[in-house]
């Protein structure tokens, strides 16, 4: 959208997401904050600086769309479209509860939310159904869908990975937020991936890897990757830090699903700190 | 006025032959199958409309999920396998990406029910009314025969939201005389012969038969009135308070959670005085064999439908 902003603006950003998110996981006292801060910067970098996307006409169209197949980090996407207006900052405090609006994963009734996920592989699915319509109906933008790495263990994903070069779509740019780890541990003790990136090219894709946390990377590669017209569909590998921001939090596999107590609360919340 | 005419003809015929009256009509329908397309009949919008046409693959679960993003963006979706793999593979797809969100999705699934034959137990949808009824937003509707299938995928391209209809391999018997006749009303069901002495409510290929069993029935002095019950939801509740004292369900599909299961339900929450006799398949895998075989050994086709009632009437 704003076009303008610079990476010192998205790393500013970033910053308050991050605050956000840990401050809605906390009060819910429910929810997944490592996944959610490991994908936050990819999250930020596409609405505020990569995708055609209007805030204040958010169903246009020919809009780019996002799809956040891992729909357990809905506490970043949430903190993203507050800061984009499409919800009220307050609704962030009532996450997960009954007297909130904002659901534990994404549903199609926030605004914003392109399609509800939750349930691992099948935003990815969508996504290429999404590619398909857009194409049909000749817009000129893209779909961008981004995958947790465990998720890729789910036979869904690799069901449209195939569909997706099979019908050509280069209007799809997936991301995978590979933070290696999963409820269980670590992804190679739990079920071994492998090279995802030899696997996603066997299947016809187009791969780049990234430092997920670095703006200019994830910028560039995305650029990159929409000027290659070839009838390929294009995935970013983006390594990233589970719990990234929070130091008692990072790469701790025991944040995955579960919110900080009162005392760690306060602690991320003051690592967290922005003006 | 309803009869058996004799004349047999494939509803899934009538299916294809709809999607392509639809796909002229419409720009936005948009149609997908799972490597089925040829039994499906599908393939003849495919042919007629390749660039709206796509194929999964042996794929259940992405051709579902293909259809909900392509719903997002517009379009009228109709998705179709056989019923097993339509709806069973795919259930959970369909439960979190079409009906939660509610979007523009009509899974039409044939092959359904005992009549698939020869192919046998793995192949024997007899769970799918059951499975896709349990899921919130979700309209289910089988059709009686070709005409009628016609209007009611005339129906849910209309309807916004959605729909799973099931439709058995076989050609069955045609009982409208045209089009006009086979008129079709979500949620509406319909008394095709009027009757005193107990209510026959039928769905989907089990209504010609059950229209034979009202022959045999009223030739040893039994008056059936026979409804067709072709939404089993949302399921159309006047017209079972309205029914006879004694009523039996007939479906090719199990007894549980199905067509039976949904009239027990209205019979029971409204305290209705009636003794209800569910005919189908009686909670087991079925077995390979042709059809008209399979129907009767498993007591779904017209004569073994009037002896079983005409036993329990003797009780």
């Amino acid at each position: 959208m704003a076009n303008n902003l610079e990476i010192k603006d998205l790393e500013k950003i970033a910053r308050k997401v991050r605050y956000n998110i840990v401050k809605m996981v906390g009060l819910a006292k429910s929810g997944h904050p490592g996944g959610s801060l490991s994908a936050t910067d990819i999250i930020v970098a596409l609405y505020f600086k990569l995708m055609n996307y209007d805030p204040k006409n958010p169903y246009k169209k020919d809009r780019d769309r996002f799809v956040l197949s891992k729909g357990h980090a809905a506490p970043a996407l949430y903190a993203v479209l507050a800061e984009l207006g499409l919800i009220e900052e307050e609704e962030l405090w009532k996450l997960r509860r009954l007297e909130g609006k904002l659901q534990g994963h994404p549903s199609m009734d926030t605004p914003g939310v392109e399609i509800c996920t939750g349930s691992l592989g099948q935003g990815f699915s969508a996504s290429v159904g999404m590619a398909l319509g857009c194409r049909l109906d000749k817009l000129n933008n893209y779909v961008y869908v981004l995958l947790g790495d465990g998720e890729c263990q789910e036979g869904i994903v690799w069901e449209a990975a195939m569909a997706a070069a099979h019908y050509k779509l280069d209007n799809l740019i997936a991301f995978i937020d590979r933070n290696k780890l999963q409820i269980d541990g670590c992804t190679e003790d739990v079920m071994s991936l492998g090279d995802l990136k030899a696997k996603f090219e066997a299947f016809g894709w187009d791969v780049f890897e990234i430092d997920g946390h670095n703006f200019e990377e994830i910028i560039n590669t995305v650029e990159k990757a929409k000027s290659l017209k070839n009838g390929k569909p294009k995935m970013i590998i983006a390594h990233t830090i589970k719990g990234k921001g929070v130091s008692f939090m990072e790469n701790n596999v025991s944040f995955h699903g579960k919110a900080p107590n009162e005392e760690q609360l306060k602690q991320a919340l003051e690592e967290l700190k922005y003006e | 006025m309803v009869k058996l005419t004799g004349i047999y003809k494939g509803m899934r015929k009538g299916y294809g032959e709809t999607l392509v009256e639809l796909g002229k009509k419409y720009d936005n329908v948009v149609v997908l199958d799972a490597d089925l397309s040829g039994s499906t009949q599908t393939a003849m919008f495919a042919k007629e409309f390749p660039d709206r046409f796509f194929n999964a693959g042996v794929a259940e679960q992405n051709m579902i999920g293909m259809a909900a993003g392509l719903a997002t963006t517009g379009k009228i979706v109709f998705a179709s396998s056989f019923a097993m793999f339509a709806s069973g593979r795919a259930w959970e797809i369909i439960r979190n990406l079409v009906a939660y969100p509610k979007l523009n999705v009509k899974i039409v699934a044939t092959h359904a029910g005992i009549t698939v034959g020869e192919d046998g137990a793995s192949h024997q949808t007899c769970e799918d009314i059951a499975i896709m009824r349990a899921i919130p937003n979700m309209v289910v509707i089988a059709p009686t025969d070709y005409y009628h299938t016609k209007n009611v995928i005339r129906a849910v391209s209309e309807y916004k939201g959605p729909v799973y209809v099931r439709m058995p391999r076989r050609d069955t018997e045609i009982i409208y005389e045209s089009e006009e006749e086979a008129s079709f009303e979500i949620g509406k069901g319909k008394v095709l012969v009027d009757g005193d002495d107990l209510t026959i409510i039928a769905t989907g290929e089990e209504v010609p038969e059950a229209l034979k069993a009202g022959e045999i029935l009223k030739e040893n002095g039994i008056s059936a009135e026979i409804v067709e019950m072709a939404t089993i939801k949302p399921i159309d509740e006047d017209i079972i308070k309205k029914s006879k004292d004694f009523v039996v369900t007939v479906e090719d599909h199990n007894i549980i959670g199905g067509l039976g299961g949904a009239v027990a339900e209205v019979i029971a929450s409204n305290g209705l005085n009636k003794k209800l006799l569910r005919i189908g398949i009686n909670d087991v895998f079925g077995r390979s064999g042709k059809a008209d075989e399979l129907l009767k050994h498993y007591g779904l086709d017209g004569e073994s439908i009037a002896k079983r009632i005409m036993e329990e009437m003797k009780k």
